[in-house]
Order: structure tokens, then sequence, then C-alpha cells
């Protein structure tokens, strides 16, 4: 064993220094740091989420609603001896002069939080510091990203609702602001006692009403008890225990999915080590021929092989852990913005993985030529032409595929996952090489017409046709990915934009009282803008279907329809349809028809819920009972801006005065700046400018969809690995034809032309292979998914073409340089 | 203790014979060899090209199977033994002296003398080692890589790879087929000093006459029999 050891140790330092595993190395590194990479990132996210556990809630418990807080709460939490803090938060649009913004307004009592501290600073995205206090009377803290797009600082004054607001900290933290992807409204966090002159809240606005408590665990344990049995049943209420495995699963879903993604790079990285591995053995026939003459058995040969595995494997996964923690640093700063608060800095666990890969990537892949090795025959001294006995499949594939398999396995803990990625993983690949075997074949085609130097390069990629579709392939697919997130996603968006109508609404106005309804109207008319659909609007919570407790229903999908009856929904009513609405089933309602209180349902809502119809729905609206029959179900295009309702009911269903108005309209730059005398006039309505939120939304993307970029650009350093394995495997070959080409008298420009030729026509076929495959993906998304129209994407062929051509083409010939530039005579003396 | 086992014979075989599949049917290579080697002989095997020499000899060295008959080394059926039994025989009582010199371009001229030793699991390897690299005369060249050494000099490191563990039996393949005239001369008269000093059984494999008649005896190969 120790001889063993020994030997292993000496071949790995003797291999390594005449590069002999440059490629294996190189390949290794890329699937260890793309997988720690992404591994690091997460175990920062996981652990934000598990040190924040006790803060999430900035409280010990947690009740919201919708209603002001019954004052029989306060009196529990008294009761067993439990601190309590109120907040009210609600959205609204501030404003900064003509700069308005749409935020949400956290109106906070003292004492707030009850856990966790508040992070200020003095300065827009300066250093934070911790604080006990909250803002004072007259006062506002504000998010930095909030007070650059209003173009305020310390000392701004702010018009919240009706109020001027003094600005007097950045708000940098808060612990209840969950360390999930943002809400896309940044906070402002005022004194509740203040809230009252904004005059922002109103019957029928969207006030949030929470109410906290702290205190030793039995006596919040009794409060809890003593809550549920009088809370109404719209109102949540949530412990630690509670809080945090939703957001858990979310950053445990986003985790697995930035795994999978980095395990395409593993994947291909994989393939490169198996080519690597199949030239190490061959290549070390002859002097595992002469050590076994020395009296070596095959098991001394056997253990060598294995240590130099595990030599490599640790390197390897030292190395490119390290290197793994610095790209790490990468995610993170592309979605730094996205994630709020500081992260800690990233847990060791995600080095094991590094090992692990490496180890399952080398046994997987390197090991079976490697096993070989040992039945060399020891005759192969004086006879050249002695091979071992070819590997057995099953032993190949076995090993490679049951290493896949537990690696998949392993990082996305989920069967079925598993089973849907390795189908998919099979068919893409069967697609691809169907795919990379056509071009290869056409290639051929042209070999007739062009010079002597495209002849060569053009035949050598349909000489070595396997591998030069393995090549194509691993290029193909990370240049594909790059195009769909970098150019095809765009192209959508710009697409979907385009087909939003010409002076289509752009802003939405909610909030607006009965009594304002007319004044409102008024107002937009004044300053040229059409007469506003003024849509009335109800909130209501869902509480029988057919006469059943929905609590008591079995549903399909329980957790989509408990979205939908777990707390208050906006209902309105209606005596037409509108024009962007389409009936599916059923009849709309007449008037004077007589058939009494109907509602139309949304085709979504319809199916989550399980409605048909003839069903009745009951909700309770304000604590009375409302009951209707579904009469119709109802298509929403939801991209016209309009104001529009899962649920409307026929007129006369509800009181008119119940709830408030909702509207949408168009300003221009002009109108826009009338904004801020509606809001003025009347404090509590709530403008949002949906075209600042569109940006908000598109920004979250571009962030999020570099991050996965950023992850898939391992898969093209992947795809390098296996370029250089095959220009590695193909290397004697090549010294030896560019030898005998150059003593034929073919210059040294022209053999290098060949090689360049050679590697542009892979990059082009690779890139056409990724233009076709995200041209196809956009084109399915655009037709089947979005519903759009969908134009020849020219970037992506422009991008791809000219992407694969330079990548391969630069990195291949490079690659390939010091082999044509070895002199011929040094070559044919070699043999 | 059968015959083929006694002290002075240390190579034997009887009726070895060797045959090939191709694709013209079956090739005999060897057809029915039994020779025998005494400790401390020099045996010449000449014969014209594919007269089966070398087959010969990597049968005699264990480093092949016959398809029928018996090798004895030093008193070992080799045909009864495994490949790894075998090999633990070549460890004990083999040297080899090959034309391609089969060096290990990565190690130096000192590793690879050092080779056979530490497979062996020798204490002292080094020491032993520079003592044959100085005896063949490469002592100052001793951290050379084989890439800087001329064909001689490889072919020399070679033999002192071959002596250092004092083999019972040393087998060269055509030790100056590689190398100039002049050159040759040098390594076969290095290579016999060596064996005189060291009492070590030589069967050697040429299609040089000359070289063959300073052997003790000539075994003479065609078409795979002994003439």
């Amino acid at each position: 064993m120790t001889k063993a050891l020994r030997f292993a140790f000496l071949t790995l330092i003797r291999d390594w220094k005449s590069g002999e595993l440059a490629v294996m190395a190189f390949a290794l590194l890329v699937a260890v740091t793309s997988l720690t990479a992404v591994g690091f990132f997460t175990s920062r996210v996981s652990a934000t989420v598990n040190q924040q556990a006790g803060e999430v809630l900035a409280a010990d418990l947690r009740l919201r609603s919708g209603r002001p807080i019954d004052p029989r709460y306060f009196e529990i939490g008294k009761e067993n001896g439990l601190r309590t803090a109120e907040i009210q938060s609600l959205p609204s649009v501030i404003f900064q002069g003509q700069a308005n913004a749409l935020s949400t307004i956290r109106a906070v009592s003292a004492g707030y939080p009850l856990r966790g501290k508040l992070k200020i600073a003095d300065e827009p995205f300066g250093v934070a510091r911790e604080t006990d206090q909250i803002p004072a009377r007259g006062e506002v803290w504000v998010e930095s990203r909030l007070l650059a797009r209003l173009g305020a600082g310390i000392g701004t004054a702010l018009t919240i609702g009706g109020l001027p607001l003094k600005v007097t900290q950045v708000l940098d933290y808060r612990p209840d602001q969950g360390s999930q992807f943002i809400d896309l409204a940044p906070s402002v966090i005022l004194n509740l006692e203040d809230l009252p002159a904004t005059s922002l809240v109103q019957p029928g606005s969207r006030v949030n009403f929470v109410i906290l408590f702290a205190g030793n665990p039995d006596n919040v344990a009794a409060a809890k008890a003593a809550l549920e049995a009088i809370k109404q049943p719209a109102e949540r209420l949530v412990d630690i225990n509670e809080a945090s495995p939703q957001i858990r699963s979310a950053i445990d879903r986003a985790g697995r999915f930035l795994n999978l993604a980095s395990l395409v790079s593993v994947l291909l990285a994989a393939v490169a080590v198996a080519m690597a591995a199949r030239r190490y053995a061959t290549r070390h026939l002859d002097s595992v021929a002469l050590l076994k003459s020395m009296g070596a058995s095959q098991n001394l040969v056997l253990q060598i092989s294995v240590f130099e595995l595990l030599f490599l494997a640790i390197l390897a996964a030292v190395v490119g852990t390290a290197l793994g923690y610095v790209a790490q640093e990468g995610i993170y700063l592309l979605l730094k913005d996205l994630v709020r608060g500081e992260l800690p800095p990233p847990s060791f666990d995600s080095a094991w993985l590094g090992l692990v890969v490496s180890i399952a990537v080398l046994t997987g892949f390197a090991l079976p030529p490697l096993l070989q090795l040992r039945n060399t025959p020891p005759a192969r001294v004086l006879r050249k032409n002695a091979e071992p006995p070819a590997l057995k499949y099953s032993v190949v594939y076995g090993l490679a595929g049951g290493s896949i398999f537990a690696m998949l396995l392993w990082l996305a803990r989920d069967v079925k996952l598993v089973t849907y990625v390795v189908g998919g993983a099979v068919a893409t690949i069967v697609v691809l090489f169907g795919a990379g075997w056509l071009l290869v074949k056409a290639l051929s085609k042209f070999r007739g017409g062009v010079g002597v130097s495209w002849r060569y390069g053009l035949a050598n990629i349909s000489r070595r046709g396997p591998e030069s579709i393995v090549q194509i392939m691993a290029f193909g697919l990370g240049l594909m990915v790059l195009l769909l997130l970098a150019v095809v996603r765009n192209d959508l968006m710009s697409e979907w934009q385009a087909t939003l109508k010409e002076g289509a609404p752009n802003h939405f106005l909610i909030n607006i009282r009965p009594d304002e309804a007319a004044g409102i109207a008024t107002f937009f008319q004044g300053i040229g803008v059409d007469k506003p659909e003024l849509v009335p609007m109800v909130r209501a919570r869902l509480t029988h279907i057919n006469s059943t407790p929905v609590q008591e229903l079995t549903f399909r999908n329980r957790e989509q329809a408990e979205d939908r009856f777990d707390g208050e929904s906006n209902l309105t009513w209606a005596k037409d349809l509108k024009g962007d609405n389409k009936l599916l089933q059923g009849k709309w309602w007449e008037e004077g028809d007589g058939g009494g209180p109907r509602v139309s349902a949304e085709s979504r809502v319809a199916q989550e819920l399980e409605l048909k119809l003839g069903d009745t729905v009951t909700y309770d609206v304000a604590g009375e009972p409302v009951t209707a029959t579904v009469s119709s179900i109802r298509e929403v295009q939801w991209d016209s801006f309009q104001p529009n309702f899962f649920m409307v009911f026929s007129p006369g269903t509800f009181d008119d005065s119940a709830g408030s108005y909702i509207t949408s309209v168009h300003l221009d730059q002009q109108q826009k700046r009338s904004l801020i005398d509606l809001v003025r006039q009347y404090p509590e309505v709530t403008a949002i400018d949906i075209e600042a939120i569109l940006n908000q939304v598109r920004s979250v993307m571009d962030r999020a969809s570099l991050a996965v970029q950023y992850v898939f650009l391992f898969t093209v350093l992947a795809g390098v690995a296996v370029l250089l394995a095959a220009i590695q495997t193909t290397r004697d070959e090549r010294r030896y034809e560019s030898a005998m080409l150059r003593t034929l008298g073919a210059s040294r420009r022209v053999v290098l032309l060949g090689v360049a030729a050679e590697f542009s026509a892979l990059g082009l076929l690779s890139g056409i292979l990724a233009a076709t495959g995200a041209t196809v993906a956009g084109y399915l998304l655009a037709t089947q998914v979005l519903d759009l129209q969908y134009h020849f994407p020219s970037g992506v062929w422009l991008y791809g073409l000219a992407g694969g051509v330079l990548l391969v083409g630069l990195s291949g010939t490079l690659a390939t340089r010091s082999v044509v530039s070895t002199p011929p005579v040094t070559t044919l003396r070699q043999g | 203790m059968t015959a083929a086992t006694a002290p002075s014979i240390v190579l034997k075989t009887e009726s070895l014979s060797k045959q090939v599949s191709s694709p013209d049917g079956t090739l005999t290579i060897l057809d029915g060899v039994s020779i025998e080697v005494a400790a401390g002989e020099t045996v010449a095997i000449i014969g014209a090209s594919g007269a089966g020499k070398s087959t010969l000899l990597a049968l005699l060295a264990g480093l092949d199977e016959p398809t029928s008959g018996h090798t004895w080394l030093r008193g070992s059926d080799l045909t009864r033994l495994d490949e790894d039994g075998r090999a633990a025989v070549r460890a004990k009582h083999v040297g080899f002296v090959f034309q391609s010199f089969h060096l290990l371009p990565s190690l130096t001229a000192l590793e690879n003398v050092m080779l056979p030793l530490e497979l062996a699991g020798t204490a002292n390897a080094k020491a032993l080692a520079l003592e044959v690299i100085g005896r063949v005369g490469l002592g100052p060249r001793s951290s050379h890589y084989p890439r800087q050494l001329s064909g001689g000099e490889q072919q020399r490191v070679a033999i002192a790879r071959a002596f250092v563990t004092h083999p019972a039996v040393l087998f060269a393949d055509e030790p100056t087929g590689n190398l100039d005239a002049t050159t040759g001369a040098k390594i076969i008269e290095l290579l016999f000093e060596l064996n005189r000093g060291s009492q070590t059984t030589l069967v050697l494999v040429t299609h040089d006459q000359a070289i063959a008649e300073r052997c003790g005896r000539i075994i003479r190969l065609d078409a795979g029999r002994v003439v």
C-alpha cells in the first residue's frame, strides 16, 4: 500500500510536470468551481434565514389583519406579560417635488421591532448602525434606493398622503424584511401617530394591520392559544416556527435550480475528463507494460492509478473550492440588490461538495480507462501492438451513469425531479447529437469548393466525426442557454411591450371613496384625460362553496386553492361585460332578468377553486354573508391594464356604498405632473405608476437572469475543457500530419490556416446549433406560452454565430498552435 | 523435484508453441520449442525477421502465455502461474534490455535505474543504483533525463537498470538494434563485461551473427522451430 501511494504520488508529480494532467485538472476545476460557487452562495442565503429565524417576525408572535387591530388583542398581550407593538402598512406614492415613487408605508409604534434591531445610516448607501429608536413625529426614515429614485436626501421633505415629513435617517435594514427577493416597493418608516394626519387610512384602503408580541415562550404560547380562540378567520397568526419554513423552501428551490444549472457544467466537464483520461491511459500503456515486465503486479498498477486519481481529486477539490469561494462573490454582487441585508460568510459545508463532485466525476469518467491499464499485456515491451482487452460497455456506462445519478440525487434531493432532469438530459443529448451529426454531414459537402487550408480543416472535422459532434454539442449547449437568457428573453420582453396598445393606461388609482368618485372623474377631465371608468371594489373573504365551508373542502391543489380563500379578495360588480373580457362558459346577466345574485368567475380562479356553472359562492363582506351563483366563466386580458377582477358580481349583489373605487388612466409626461395636485386634494388616493413597476420587474428579471447566465458561463468554460481534451486526444496525430504536410511543401501558414479553418467551422456549427435551439425555444415560448407574434431573432443568429466562431476558433487555434509549430524533422525522427 | 528444476538449469522449455488467429486463419509463430539454459550460460537466439525470436523471449520471461507447452524459470513453471505470479518471478529473477531502451521519459537516469529496486521494495535503492550507474560510466549524468542523453547513453542506463537487481537471467532484445555500429559494439562490450562480473545467465535475441558468436551457444529459429 505504501509502495502504491509513493508511486502514485511520484507519477502524479511527473504527469503534472509533463502536462499530461492539465486538461483533466482544468475540467475538474471547472466542475468543482461552478458547483461550489453556487453551494457557497446558497449557504449564505440559508444562513441568513436561520440567523433571522427569530428576527424574521420582529417579534415572537405576529398577527396580521385587514382591519384595525381588536383592542382585546392588546389586552391578551398585557395579561400574559408580553410586550406589544403595532405596525400599519400600505402601498402609497410618495412625492418629492415633481418626482414620485411607489413605496410601502410602514407606520410603527414605539417599541418596534420587538426582536432584532433597525439599522439606519446618516447618508444614502452609508455605513449602517443599529438603533433602538423609531422615527419621531414629523420624521420619516427612507431606504437608500427610494431616496435615489426621488432625488432626495437627508433633510428633504417628502409628501406622504397629505402630510409633509422630513427625512432624518436612511433606513438600511428591518428585521422583518426577510431575506426573500424584494417586494417591488421599497419601504419608509414613520411614527404610527403621524399616520392619521396623512389621511391614507380610509374605509376600503389596503392597509395591513399587524400586532407584534414578544416575551417568554410559555407566555407567548398562552397568548397564541387565547388569540386563536377569538381571532377572525381572515387574520393570520404566525409564530417563529411557522415563519421560516416558507422562506426556507423558496430558497431551497432557488438553490436547487442553480445547482442543476451548474450540473450542466459538471456533466460537460465530465465528458472532458473522460476524453482526457482515455488519452492518459493510452499514453501510459508503455510505462505500465514496463513496470509489469519488471515485476509490478496488476494490483499495484491498479492501486497506483486509483491513488493518483484520488490525489488529483483532492487537489482539484481544494483549488476548485477556493476558486468557487471567490466566484460566489460574483453571484453575490449580481444579486446583492435583490437580497436584502448583509449576508453572513458562506458555510464551509459546501467544501465537501467540491470533494464529493471531484471524486464522483473521476470515478465515473476517468476510472474506467485507467482500470484498463492494469490489464496491459507486459509483452507490449516487445510488441508495440499488444493492447489491453477493450473495456466492457457495462463498466464504462454503468460507472458514468451511476455517478451522474448519484450527484443529481444528492444535489436535487428529489427522485421525481431527478427522473425528469435525467429524462430531459437524455432527450436533449439525443436531439443535440442528431443535430450535430447532420451539421457535420452537411459540412463535408463543402469540401470540394474550398482552398487547400479549408479542405484540410473541414476534412478533419468529418474524419473525427464523433469527437467533432461532442465538441459542437458542448459549445452549442452553453451558447444556447446564454442566447436564451441574454437575447431571446429581451426580444420577448420588447415584443410584449410592443403589443401594448398606444395610450393604454399607465397609472392605477386605488382607494377612491364613493363620495370622491365624481370629483376624481372631473379632475381628470380637467387636465385633458378622457373621463375614466371608475370601477367599484369591495374586500371580502370567501367562506363557502355550495354552502360547505371552504376549509372543509378538498381540492386537487390545496395550496393554490388556499391562496384564493386565505385572506381577503377584491370583488367588483358590473352591468356589462368589459371589452377585454371574453365569456368562455355561461351567460352574462341582463338588467331586470330576475336571476338573483350571480357571479362571473375568471377562468384560472374557477379552475383552482374547481367552480362550475351553477355552483354557489359565499363571501363574508364586513361580517355580512353574501351568496351568489356562478353564472359564467371569463377569460381576462390582464395586460390591457384596465381594472379587472377575478370575481365580478351582478349589480345589486352588494350595497353600492360598501367599498371603494379603482380606475386606470393614461397620463402623458405633462399630465403626470398634475398627479401631485390630485394626491394633495385626495390624500388617501394611491396612484401607482405601471411603467415604473414594469421597469422594476424588468430590472429584477435582468438581475436574476444575469446570475443564471453567470452560472452558465461555467458551461462555456466546460465546453472549452471538452475542446482542449479533444485537441489533446488528437495531438500526436496532428503533429504527425502537420510534419507530413510541411515535408510535402506546405508552409506553416497554410497548416495553421487549416487548423483555424477547422475550429472556426466547428464554432460556426456550434453557433448554428445554439441559435437554432434558442430560436425554437423562443418561438415556442412566444406562441405557446406568451401568445405573442414571434419575429425572426436576427440578434440570436448574429451573436450565436459570431460567438461560436470567435470562441471555438480562437481557443482551438491557440491550443493547437504549438503542435503545428514543431519542426517536422523532430516529429518524423520521433516516428 | 523434476529434471526441469535441477539446479544447474535456470531456464527450460518443453514443446513450447504459440499460435495466434489472423484474418487468414491460425498462424503458428512458435512450434514445439524445447530448450534448456544452464546458470551462467550466454545464449543467443537468432533468426530472420518473423522467425519467432521475440515471441520466444516473451514466453521465456513470462511476459506472454504459450498456446501449449511449458516454461520453467528458476524452477517455477511459468505456465502454471497467473499474471501476478509471473510478475513476482520476474521481479525476483529477471532483468531486461530492450532495443528501444524503454526508459521512462519523465524519470532521470538515476530514477529509471532505481525503479526495479523500488518495485521490489529494496532498501537503499538510491545507493545501489548510483553504484551501478557509476559502473556503466554515467555517474556524472545520473540526474539527466532520457531526452538529454544519446542513444548509447540511454542504453547504458537501461543496462544499469537491468543489472541493478542482480537478476538470475538477463533477457536482451536486439540491444544494439537502434544504435550505430561503434556505439553498438561498446554496448555489447559493456553487457558481456557486466554479465561476466555478476554470473548472470544472458539470453540475447539478435539478428547480428557477430554478436551471436560472442555467446556461448546459439539457438537458431526458423519459422518457429529450433533448427
